[in-house]
């Protein structure tokens, strides 16, 4: 029978070896689950104007059609995002990176960025209309997808989407305004849990 | 000569329609067949061989010719 300094011995020599052979293998070991795992996202959707609208869906979209598994959860403004309708609009009023421009005439006349004083932006009623028609016709004219179409092909890619229950009593909406494709309405207690296992998680 | 199994247009469309349209396109072929794309989207060039090589499927080309920006893939 080994005695008692044998043993510390023997257990000392086996730990040393241990530590040796993780270091070898652990970081191949670990590089492996990560090539072999499938890839997260969760956005988490707080704007519904849209300019805001794109982000979120063009991400997901993205990610989906590179096989990563996505989840969204649309709270306050981003919840209107999830109406059977949408009716984002955009404002140039106290957004003032936006760059006013036509969508129509000559190039040169497309290239230039419209001073618009905020007076204007704010007292001309209808100016959010305009500002909206022209960004859309932009888009449409530059290949860019509605923001219907986005969240279309998100869904036919398996994107999961749930909506904020709080916000839902808070703006006093109905869960039949929605699509039908939204998977939950839950509170942030729900969806934290699946945010913190994803591999990106962002706030939009 | 590789044959084409399927063409996909995403000429006039911007990001990232062409790579959701490819992912679509992709997803009706079978393995070992090839799919060209063209695409007027000067970003697809970079966002096609990165989709390529995060899916697994294979860029056989990528050609800037008359009609556009044409990629050969080969779907795993």
């Amino acid at each position: 029978m080994a005695t008692t300094a044998e043993n510390t011995t023997q257990n000392a020599q086996l730990d040393t070896w241990l530590e040796q052979r993780l270091d070898e293998l652990l970081p191949k070991k670990m590089a492996e689950i990560e090539t072999s795992k499938t890839p997260s996202m969760s956005i988490i959707a707080t704007k519904g104007s849209l300019d805001w609208a794109y982000p979120p869906f063009i991400l997901a979209s993205t990610a989906a059609a590179l096989g990563w598994d996505v989840d969204m959860f649309f709270t306050f403004y981003g919840l209107l995002l999830l109406k059977k309708d949408i009716n984002a609009e955009v404002s140039p009023l106290g957004n003032p990176a936006m760059p006013m421009k036509m969508p129509f005439g000559p190039k040169w006349f497309q290239d230039v960025d419209w001073p618009m004083p905020n007076l204007l932006m704010a007292g001309v009623p209808g100016f959010e209309k305009v500002a909206t028609g022209l960004m859309k016709k932009t888009f449409k004219n530059k290949g860019v997808a509605t923001i219907e179409e986005l969240r279309g092909l998100c869904l036919e890619a398996d994107v999961n989407m749930i909506a904020c229950q709080m916000t839902v009593d808070v703006f006093g909406f109905d869960n039949s305004e929605f699509i039908p494709e939204v998977s939950d309405f839950v509170g942030a207690t729900s969806f934290l849990p699946v945010a913190r296992k994803s591999d990106v998680c962002l706030f939009i | 000569m590789t044959t084409v199994a399927e063409k996909l247009d995403t000429r006039g469309m911007n990001c990232p329609l062409p790579i959701l349209k490819t992912r679509k396109a992709l997803n009706l072929i079978n393995s070992g067949e090839i799919l060209e794309v063209t695409s007027s989207d000067p970003g697809s060039v970079k966002d096609i061989a990165s989709f390529c090589t995060q899916t697994g499927n294979r860029l056989l080309s990528s050609n800037e010719a008359d009609s556009g920006f044409v990629f050969l893939i080969e779907k795993a």
